[in-house]
C-alpha cells in the first residue's frame, strides 16, 4: 500500500475517527462494530464498501490498523466524490472532500461538517427541531449540518463562549461542501442555539432573523422523540447509539473543537461564500420528500391535488397564512396541483419554516421546479439535484454552481436569461405585419416565452421585453422593419392591452405558460408575393401590371415613403414615419399631386405607353413631366400611388391632350372631382411648387436628373421610363398597402364606436343618476 | 389611475378592498357600495348569463363627479369594483378591461390556493404594486 499523504484536516478528521472507532484503544480496530457502521453511514453501496476494506488491506489483515483505517476513509471519500475506487487514486486525487458519513455518526463528524455544511444551512437547522406530528413523517434533515451548531451545542454544554467562535470553529473541513446529515444528534442538539448559524449564513439575511427565531423555537422544543419518522435518510443508527454516543464525544468535540476552530475559519468562509445556498435541497432531503410525495401520489410524473397537499402540510402545524404564502410560492405554475418539485419546494420551505427561517418573497431559484425548456439552457437556479436526485452521495452541491446573489431571481428573469441560450432556431421575422399578425407574433411570443426576434412593431409596446427590444433594435440595424413599427403605430396604441391580454391569457391557462415549447412557427404570410422589406419583389412588380399588383397587395403596414431614389425604393421608406398626421400633411403639401390620380387606374394605357416613345415628342410636356414626377416624388408616399402615375400621366400628357387626363380622371382610384378640380390646376402652379420639393428631398436632384433626359433621346427616355416605371409600382404597392392599414384601423375604430354606443344605451338608464 | 379596487363576494360583502391612501378612503367605500346596486342591476338586465368576456365586464357603473365607478363580475357572482380617478382622460375602455382581466387572474390564483377558503378575506401582498401604474398594469399578486 502506498504511502497516504493526508492534509491537515484530513488527518485530524481520520484520527478523531479513528478514536471513535477505536473504542477499545487499542489501536486497531476491528472490522466491525462501528467501523462498519461509519461506513455504512457513508452511504456507499455495501460493495464498495468491502472493496474499499480490501484495497485499504483490512481484509487482509482482519482489522483495521490505523493506517488501514485512514485508507479506508480516504477511499470512501474518492467514493463518494465519484471517483473509481484505485489504489492510486489515494494520493493521486486532490482536494478530496472528506468523507461523509451520514447519520450521525459522531458529534465528531459533525463537528467537522460544520465546515461542510454549505448548502445546508437550513438542513442544519432542522436537526429535530421539530417535533413530528405524528404520523406526518416530516423529514426535517435536520440535519445537518448544523455543524456549526452542534459544536455550539456542546459549546453550549461547556464553554457559554463558544457561540462567538462557532463560525470559526470549523472543523478541519475541507473546502468542499459537507452535507453534514447529521440528524441523530439531534437528541442531544436540540438545545443547541442558533446563535452560531447567525453569523455563519451571514450573507442571508432573512436566515439570520431566522436563526434567531429558530434559537427560540429551539429552545421551547423539547429533545424531539426519536424521529423515526423523520430521518428518513438514515439507513442507520437508531438515534439511541448517537445519544450513547454523545457523551463519549463531547469531550472529544470539546477538543477537537478547539483544535478546529483555529484552523479552519477560512475554510468555512470559503465554503459558506461558494456555496451557500440555503434553499437547497440536499439530496436526502429530497429523496426524502420524493418518498413523502410517492405516499400521496404513487405517479412521480402526476399532481397532488390541492386538497391532498392542503392536508399534509397542515400537518406541520404551521399557520394557515404561512402555509397559504409557502403555496403560493410553490404553486408555480398556478393550477391548484404540486408536481413532484413544486411539492419537493413547498416541503422544503416548511421545513425551513419550522426551523425559524422566514420565507421568502419570492420563490428561490434553488427551489423552481425545472421548467421543460429550460432544462438544459438555465445554468441559473436549476437545481442539478433535480436531475439526478439518486441520492448518490457523490452528487454533492459543489457540483452546482453558486446562485448564491441570485437567490430570488423571479421567473420571468429567468426565463429571459435562460431562453437566452434556449433559442434554438430563428424565428422568421415578419417584416411587415399586419395588425393582426402583430398580435399573433406576440401570443406566440409569449406563449412560448421566447424573446423571438418578432416583429419590431412589438417595440412600441411598452410590455416588451427587452430581449424584444434589442432584437427590434436590430431589425432597425437592417433598416427594412423601422417603416413598419412606425406605421403600424398607430395601430397598435391599442394593442398593448390585447397583448398583454394575451400574456395574462397565457399565465392563466395552467400549466402552460412554463411550458416552453419551441416557439411556434410564424404565421404564414398574407402575402406570398413578397415582404415588407426594402427588397420589394420587383420582378413581381414588373412582371404583373400595376393594376394586378395593386390588388395583390393587402394589408401591410407601408412605411411612407419620401419620394424614393430610383436605386432604393423603400430605403428613404424607413425614416418617413407614415401616421395619419403624415399622411394628412403629406396630401395637404402635395395637393398637385392630385392631379395624378386620374391616372391611377390606367396602368393598361400606363403599360402602353411605356413601350412607346412618346415622351419624347412634346418638350414642354416632358419638362413639366419632370416637374410633376418630383412634386410627386417630395410628396409622401401617400400619393404615390399617385405617383405611379405620374409617367403614365406623362405619357398620357405626351399623348393625348389634356381633356384626355381629365378624363381619365374617372377612374376608381381617386375621388374624382376632386382630382379633375386639382388637374384645372394649371401646371404652372407646378413649377414653383416643384422647387420647394426639388428642395425638401434631396432624392429629387437623382429623379430630376433622370427627367430631363427624357426629352433627349429615345433609348434614355425608354430607360428612364422604365426606371420611372417601377418606382411607381413601388411607391404604388406601398400606398396599398397603406390604404389597406389605414382601413383596417378605420374598421377598428368604428368597432369601438360601436361598442361604445352599446354601453351609452346600457348607460341611458341611469342618465337620471 | 385606480383609486380603489374591491372584490366583493357573493353575497355582497367585500373580500378585498384597498384604496389609496387618501382622507377619504371611507368614501370610496361606500361608492363601492353603492355600486353593488348598479351591478346587480346590470346583471339582471344581462339575462341569461353567457360566458362572454364581454358580459363579465360590466363598464362604467356610475359616473360621479371626481370618479368613475367600473364593475366586472366573475362566473361565480364574485364582483370587482374598481374606482378610477375621473381627470385621468386617458384610461380607455381597454386599459380598464386589463386591469379587470389582471385582477381576475389574480383572484383565481387565490382560489387555486388550497389554503385559502373561498369567504375569507384576502390580504395581498403587495397591495399597492397592485393597483399602481397607470391603469393597473402592474401585475398583481394577492396571497391569501
Amino acid at each position: 500500500m502506498e504511502g497516504l499523504t493526508l492534509s491537515d484536516a484530513e488527518q485530524k478528521y481520520y484520527s478523531d475517527l479513528f478514536s471513535y472507532c477505536d473504542i477499545e484503544s487499542t489501536k486497531k480496530v476491528a472490522a466491525n462494530g462501528r467501523v462498519l457502521e461509519l461506513f455504512r453511514a457513508a452511504q456507499l453501496p455495501n460493495d464498495v464498501v468491502l472493496q474499499i476494506m480490501e484495497l485499504c488491506g483490512a481484509t487482509r489483515l482482519g482489522y483495521f490498523g490505523r493506517s488501514q483505517f485512514y485508507i479506508a476513509l480516504k477511499l470512501v471519500a474518492v467514493a463518494q466524490s465519484g471517483f473509481p475506487l484505485r489504489v492510486e487514486s489515494i494520493n493521486t486525487v486532490k482536494d478530496l472532500p472528506l468523507p461523509r458519513f451520514v447519520a450521525s455518526k459522531n458529534e465528531q463528524e459533525s463537528r467537522h461538517a460544520a465546515s461542510y455544511s454549505s448548502d445546508s444551512e437550513n438542513q442544519g437547522s432542522y436537526s429535530g427541531v421539530i417535533p413530528p406530528p405524528p404520523g406526518r413523517g416530516q423529514v426535517k434533515k435536520g440535519s445537518i449540518s448544523h455543524d456549526p451548531v452542534q459544536p455550539r451545542a456542546s459549546a453550549d454544554q461547556q464553554e457559554p463562549a463558544s457561540p462567538v467562535v462557532s463560525p470559526q470553529q470549523s472543523p478541519p473541513t475541507s473546502p468542499h461542501t459537507w452535507r453534514k446529515h447529521n440528524r441523530h444528534p439531534s437528541g442531544g442538539n436540540s438545545e443547541r442555539p442558533l446563535a452560531g448559524a447567525g453569523p455563519f449564513w451571514s450573507p442571508f439575511g432573512e436566515t439570520q432573523s431566522g436563526s434567531s427565531t429558530g434559537d427560540a423555537v429551539w429552545s421551547g422544543h423539547s429533545p424531539p422523540p426519536p424521529q423515526e419518522n423523520w430521518v428518513s435518510f438514515a439507513d442507520t443508527p437508531p438515534t439511541s447509539t448517537l445519544l450513547t454516543m454523545h457523551p463519549a464525544s463531547v469531550q472529544d468535540q470539546t477538543t477537537v473543537r478547539t483544535v478546529a476552530s483555529a484552523t479552519t475559519a477560512n475554510e468555512i468562509r470559503r465554503q459558506s461564500s461558494s456555496y451557500d445556498d440555503p434553499w437547497k435541497i440536499t439530496d436526502e432531503q429530497r429523496q426524502y420528500y420524493i418518498n413523502q410525495f410517492k405516499t400521496i401520489q404513487p405517479d412521480l410524473n402526476g399532481f397532488i391535488p390541492g386538497s391532498a397537499a392542503k392536508e399534509f402540510f397542515t400537518k406541520s402545524k404551521l399557520p394557515i397564512l404561512e402555509l397559504s404564502h409557502i403555496w403560493e410560492l410553490s404553486d408555480f405554475d398556478k393550477d391548484g396541483a404540486l408536481t413532484l418539485d413544486e411539492f419537493c419546494a413547498a416541503f422544503h420551505l416548511v421545513v425551513a419554516r419550522k426551523n425559524g427561517y422566514d420565507l421568502p418573497e419570492k420563490l428561490p431559484e434553488s427551489l423552481m421546479p425545472k421548467l421543460i425548456d429550460l432544462e438544459d439552457s438555465a445554468d441559473v437556479g436549476d437545481q442539478p439535484g433535480e436531475v439526478g436526485y439518486s441520492g448518490s452521495p457523490a452528487e454533492a452541491p459543489p457540483s452546482k454552481s453558486p446562485s448564491m446573489p441570485s437567490l430570488n431571481q423571479t421567473w420571468p428573469e429567468l426565463n429571459q436569461s435562460s431562453e437566452d441560450t434556449a433559442i434554438v432556431h430563428p424565428v422568421p421575422i415578419r417584416m411587415t405585419p399586419s395588425k393582426i399578425h402583430m398580435q399573433e407574433m406576440e401570443l406566440k411570443r409569449t406563449s412560448s416565452d421566447h424573446t423571438n426576434p418578432t416583429s419590431p412593431l412589438l417595440v412600441k409596446t411598452s410590455d416588451l421585453s427587452e430581449e424584444n427590444k434589442i432584437n427590434s433594435s436590430v431589425k432597425f440595424a437592417s433598416g427594412n422593419t423601422v417603416a413598419d413599427g412606425y406605421s403600424s403605430s398607430d395601430s397598435f396604441t391599442s394593442d398593448p392591452e390585447q397583448i398583454g391580454n394575451s400574456v395574462t391569457r397565457q399565465r392563466s391557462h395552467s400549466g402552460t405558460s412554463p411550458d416552453n415549447t419551441a416557439p411556434p412557427p410564424p404565421p404564414p404570410r398574407p402575402q406570398p408575393s413578397h415582404s415588407r422589406s426594402s427588397s420589394l419583389d420587383m420582378n413581381r412588380t414588373f412582371s404583373v401590371t400595376t393594376g394586378q399588383q395593386q390588388a395583390g397587395v393587402v394589408a401591410q403596414p407601408p412605411a411612407v415613403p419620401p419620394r424614393p431614389q430610383p436605386s432604393q425604393a423603400p430605403g428613404p421608406v424607413v425614416h418617413r414615419p407614415v401616421d395619419a398626421d403624415g399622411l394628412i400633411t403629406h396630401t395637404s403639401t402635395s395637393p398637385q399631386q392630385i392631379p395624378e390620380q386620374p391616372n391611377f387606374a390606367d396602368f393598361s394605357q400606363f403599360e402602353v405607353f411605356a413601350a412607346s416613345n412618346v415622351n419624347e415628342e412634346q418638350d414642354d410636356e416632358a419638362e413639366k413631366h419632370p416637374e410633376v414626377l418630383s412634386v410627386e416624388k417630395a410628396s409622401d408616399p401617400a400619393s404615390s400611388l399617385r405617383v405611379a402615375k405620374t409617367d403614365s400621366k406623362i405619357e398620357e400628357k405626351t399623348a393625348a391632350s389634356a381633356p384626355a387626363n381629365v378624363s381619365k380622371g374617372t377612374t376608381p382610384l381617386a375621388p374624382p372631382p376632386k382630382p379633375v378640380r386639382r388637374r384645372l390646376k394649371s401646371e404652372d402652379e407646378l413649377r414653383p411648387e416643384i422647387d420647394e420639393h426639388t428642395q425638401k428631398t434631396g432624392v429629387l436632384a437623382a429623379v430630376l436628373a433622370s427627367q430631363p433626359s427624357i426629352p433627349r433621346s429615345v433609348g434614355k427616355d425608354k430607360k428612364a421610363i422604365q426606371a420611372s416605371i417601377r418606382r411607381n409600382k413601388e411607391t404604388n404597392t406601398v400606398l396599398a398597402r397603406l390604404n389597406s392599414e389605414l382601413q383596417q384601423q378605420l374598421k377598428d375604430v368604428l368597432e369601438e364606436r360601436i361598442s361604445l354606443e352599446v354601453q351609452l344605451e346600457q348607460l341611458r338608464p341611469f342618465s337620471h343618476l | 389611475m385606480a383609486v380603489c379596487v374591491a372584490v366583493i363576494a357573493k353575497e355582497n360583502y367585500p373580500l378585498y378592498i384597498r384604496s389609496v391612501p387618501t382622507e377619504s378612503e371611507l368614501q370610496f367605500h361606500y361608492m363601492v357600495h353603492t355600486s353593488l346596486d348598479v351591478v346587480d342591476e346590470k346583471v339582471s338586465a344581462m339575462g341569461k348569463a353567457l360566458v362572454d368576456q364581454r358580459e363579465l365586464y360590466l363598464g362604467l357603473l356610475y359616473p360621479t363627479e371626481d370618479y368613475k365607478v367600473y364593475g366586472y363580475v366573475t362566473n361565480s357572482k364574485v364582483k370587482f369594483v374598481m374606482v378610477v380617478d375621473s381627470s385621468n382622460a386617458a384610461l380607455r375602455d381597454n386599459e380598464i378591461r386589463s386591469m379587470f382581466r389582471k385582477l381576475h387572474n389574480s383572484y383565481t390564483d387565490v382560489m387555486c390556493n388550497p389554503f385559502y377558503t373561498p369567504g375569507d378575506r384576502i390580504q395581498s401582498r403587495c397591495a399597492c404594486a397592485c393597483r399602481g401604474g397607470p391603469a393597473g398594469r402592474g401585475s398583481c399578486s394577492e396571497s391569501k
